[in-house]
Parts: structure tokens; sequence; C-alpha cells
């Protein structure tokens, strides 16, 4: 128990050094995260226009195969 | 040449006949420097070491406050189509501006400055290297600026976004004029910081109409 | 639909691309940051004059020299973008954006975590501090000058010649700001050279330096993809409207 006490204190620096650790893992995190979300909710928003635009190609051959 | 100096004495004019532009800066420059003693408190040796960096940022910032206008009202009312359409190349115009600006919103706050600098208790060494070091280097302060006018114009809450593109390039005018006077009031060398503040001003003279064209060729399209 | 087509080859090459590095760099950040962590946190010696604050420059180094390698990145691209028109190299200047952004706000608030103990102050005009913290601006303008436009390819323009200008000025501002810290405070940092790197201390850095690299090449991959498919997202919806 002593060596993790002693560990976490960091020979007195720990006010200062965990911090610094921590405040790095937030926003590194958060950064990634915000990114992700901004990626899937982006692809979310595509997928019916892009099904949307395949069965308007679709209509659009069957409708050139009857006229042919 | 001629449609240079054209456009700069109507520029000039329209800023004379309207008049406000020059009143409001003049006072803005006059109440902001007024402020801080009253913020700093009145003993005067720390009033005298202040005044060049006070003088500095209260010119820098009174600068700020008409660029958001170099190009707005003639984009607004469409001349800056018209001028963009004549012959004259578009840098040239830009310079034009430049030069109205630096003329009707920044020379008349060099003119005050000896006054604003006796009443902040600045040494009589110093007053003469401020005014030098305004003279060289608040040029760039209108030739960075456009490039932040050129950029916002158009835009409805421009001024806000202005301020934030174009105050952290002025940094180095703003230690190196500081610097010139303080080497003035410690009697060393001015020399080299105004040399400094004139390199500066020329490599912005040739960069910044360059760029500000750019950005309004973008605002115009 | 052909201009369609031809706008979207080269952003789907790129895609492609991105797709089967990705695993790697994420992987690769994984591991490198789980190494890199041990070490700087177990491994590395205290040090003899900074005890064991030294253990924050294993967080503080590699973000500043992101933030640093991330704009002079974003200016090569934009300047890419502005004279080639390539498409995807605006819209990369704009992904990097916030990424350098996040790592210069580590470097200034690591940094100032680090100087409390060490000078005894959270905060000093320190020439390095300064023209970090004016960094921090030219960023923090950089994105909001992609926020105002609407036309998201003026915005590309304007943003380029924005941080083109920047990066002509960041020299001469670096060195003005150096300039003036010597002039009015001399040797205040000596703290800062003065213990040499050992082998000790050094693999660790370079551990989390390149462990930092690798997770910005993570983190950009997604955040362009992003921009990529948000360009084709408006696209769409314009010829939708246009049906």
């Amino acid at each position: 128990m002593t060596t993790l006490t002693e560990f976490l204190g960091m020979g007195g620096y720990g006010a200062f050094i965990w911090p610094s650790y921590g405040i790095s893992a937030v926003v590194l995190i958060l950064l990634v995260a915000f990114s992700l979300r901004r990626l899937h909710r982006i692809e979310a928003d595509l997928i019916p226009l892009e099904q949307n635009r395949k069965t308007r190609r679709q209509n659009k051959s069957t409708k050139e195969g009857a006229a042919s | 040449m001629g449609s240079f100096f054209s456009l700069l004495k109507r520029d000039i004019q329209l800023a004379v006949r309207q008049g406000s532009a020059f009143t409001m800066t003049l006072s803005f420059f006059v109440i902001a420097v007024t402020l801080f003693p009253l913020g700093v408190g009145p003993e005067l040796s720390i009033l005298a070491r202040i005044s060049p960096g006070v003088l500095w940022v209260g010119a820098l910032l009174a600068c700020l406050l008409t660029l958001d206008r170099m190009f707005q009202a003639d984009f607004e009312d469409g001349s800056l189509d018209q001028l963009m359409l004549g012959s004259m190349p578009l840098e040239i115009m830009v310079l034009a501006k430049i030069s109205a600006h630096w003329l009707t919103s920044v020379f008349p706050l060099i003119l005050i400055t000896p006054i604003l600098a006796l009443s902040l208790n600045m040494p009589g060494e110093g007053i003469g290297a401020m005014i030098l070091a305004l003279l060289l280097g608040s040029p760039v302060l209108s030739l960075i600026g456009a490039i932040g006018a050129a950029l916002t114009v158009g835009m409805r809450r421009g001024g806000v976004l202005l301020s934030l593109l174009v105050l952290p390039l002025y940094i180095p005018v703003l230690i190196f004029g500081v610097a010139a006077v303080e080497a003035a009031i410690a009697v060393l060398p001015v020399g080299p910081h105004l040399l400094l503040l004139s390199g500066l001003s020329l490599g912005a003279l040739v960069l910044c109409p360059l760029a500000a064209a750019a950005g309004l060729r973008l605002a115009v399209d | 639909m052909a201009i369609d087509l031809h706008k979207f080859a080269n952003p789907a090459r790129f895609l492609r691309i991105t797709a089967v590095i990705f695993p790697w760099a994420a992987a690769l950040t994984l591991l490198l940051l789980g190494i890199g962590l041990y070490f700087a946190l177990f491994v590395s010696p205290e040090d003899y004059q900074q005890g064991n604050t030294v253990r924050i420059m294993f967080v503080h180094v590699p973000a500043a020299w992101m933030s640093m390698s991330v704009y002079s990145m974003m200016a090569i691209s934009a300047a890419v973008g502005l004279i080639w028109k390539h498409p995807v190299a605006d819209l990369s200047a704009k992904a990097a954006a916030p990424i350098g952004a996040c790592f210069t706000f580590l470097a200034l608030v690591t940094g100032s975590l680090w100087g409390q103990p060490m000078w005894g102050t959270f905060w000093v005009w320190d020439a390095r501090l300064t023209s970090m913290l004016i960094l921090f601006f030219l960023y923090l303008g950089y994105m909001a000058i992609w926020e105002s436009y609407d036309d998201p390819s003026k915005a590309a323009k304007a943003a380029a010649i924005l941080v083109l200008v920047g990066a002509i000025n960041v020299p001469v501002i670096k060195f003005s700001v150096d300039w003036w810290n010597t002039l009015h405070q001399p040797a205040s940092v000596a703290t800062m050279d003065g213990p040499k790197i050992h082998s000790s201390i050094l693999t660790p850095l370079l551990i989390m330096g390149t462990a930092y690299m690798s997770l910005f090449v993570t983190v950009f991959i997604i955040r362009v993809k992003a921009e990529i498919l948000n360009r084709r997202l408006r696209m769409m919806r314009l010829v939708q409207l246009e049906d």
C-alpha cells in the first residue's frame, strides 16, 4: 500500500503530474470521440440518400429499357 | 497610376465628408489611453514606464475599429464590383484603399500621440522615437488589416472575426514599436528598431496587397 | 453526373488508401501509448534537478512538437489546395486544425502545470509560452473562418489565404517574441535547458512522440473521411433538391 501512495505522490509533485496526464487523456479522448461521432452521424445521414439514388437509377434504367 | 490617386482622393474625400470616422477613432484612442491611468493609478513613474505600450496598444485597437469598413461600404453599394471590372489591377486598387485607410484613420492618431504621451509622463526622449516608430510601423497595421478586411467582407458580423484574425499578426509591430521607444528613453541606439519596423512595413507592402486582393476576389465572385 | 464522378475520383482513392492504413495506425497508437506511458511513469528515473516533475515532459513535449508540425502540415496542404486545386488538400487542412488546436492547448496546460513546481508560477511570459499562445490563437482564427462562410469552396480559399499569411508571419512572430523576452528577463528559463537529456529519458520521450504522431494520423483519417463524406452529403442533398 505504501508503494502505491508513494507512486501516486510522485515525490510531492503528484498534484501537478497527475492533472497534466489526466487533462491530456481527457482532451485526446474527447477529440477522438467527437471526431468519431461526427463521422458516424454523417455516415448515417448518407445511407438514405444513397439508397434513394440507387432506386432512382434503377427506375430510370427500367424506363429506358421499356422505351427501347 | 492616375487611377490609383483618383481612388485615393475619392476615399479620403468620402471620409472627410462623413467626418465620423476621424472623430470616432480619435476619441476612441484618447478615451482608451485615458482609461489606463484610471485603472493603474496616477503614479507618474508607473505611467512613464507603461506609456509606450499603452500608446501602441491604443493605436492598434483604434486602427481595428475602422478596418471592417475598408471594403465593406464599397461592397454594399456595388462600387467594389465596378472597381474590380475596371482596368486597374486589383492589387493596386487594394493598395489605394489601404493608403486611404492609413491616411484617414491611423495618421490622425499619430498627430495626437505627443499630447497623450505628455499626459502619460513619457520622457521627452521617448516622444520623438514614438512618433517615428508609429510613422514607420503603423503602415503594417493597415496592410495586414486589409487581409482581414478582405476575408471578412460581406459577413454580417465580420468585425469580431476580423480582430481574432488580425490581432495575433500585429504582435511583431507592437514588440518592435515599444522596444524602439524604450530604447530611446534608455538613451540606447534607436536605429536598429526603426530599421526592423521599416523592414516589416516593406515586407507587408509587398505581400499584403496580394493576399488581400485574393481575398476580395473570393468575396465578389 | 460526369462532373460528379470526376470530383470524387481522388477522394475515393484517398478513402481506399486510408482504409488500409487506419487499423494499423490505431493499433500502433494504442501500443505505443501503452509502452510510452509504462516507460514514462515507471521505468524512467527521476531527474536530479526536477525530481518527478520531469515526467510531465512526456506529455508536454510531444504535444508541443505536434502543435508546430500540424500547423506546417496545414500550411503545405493549404498551398497545395490553392495552387493545384487538389480536392482533398483543403479538406485535410480543415480536418487537421482542431487536432492541432487540441495539441497546442495541451502543450500550454501541461506546460503551466510543469511551471508551477519548477518556476513557482503557472504562467511566465516566456518566449516559448507566448509564441505557443499566439499559435493557439492562429488555430482558433483558422477554425473560425471555416465556420463563417456558407459556401465551403470559398471558405476553403479564405482559410488557405489566412493559414499561408500566418505561416509567413509565424517565424517573424517567433523571432520578435524571443527577442522581446531576452530584452525583458534574461535567462529565466535556464531550468528548461538545464538537464541534459539522457537516454533513459529520451527513449520514452521518443516513444511518446511517435505515439502522438500516430494518434494524429488516426484522428486525421477519421476527420478527413468525415469531411469527404460531408461534402458528398451536401452534393447529394443538392441533387435531390434539383429533382
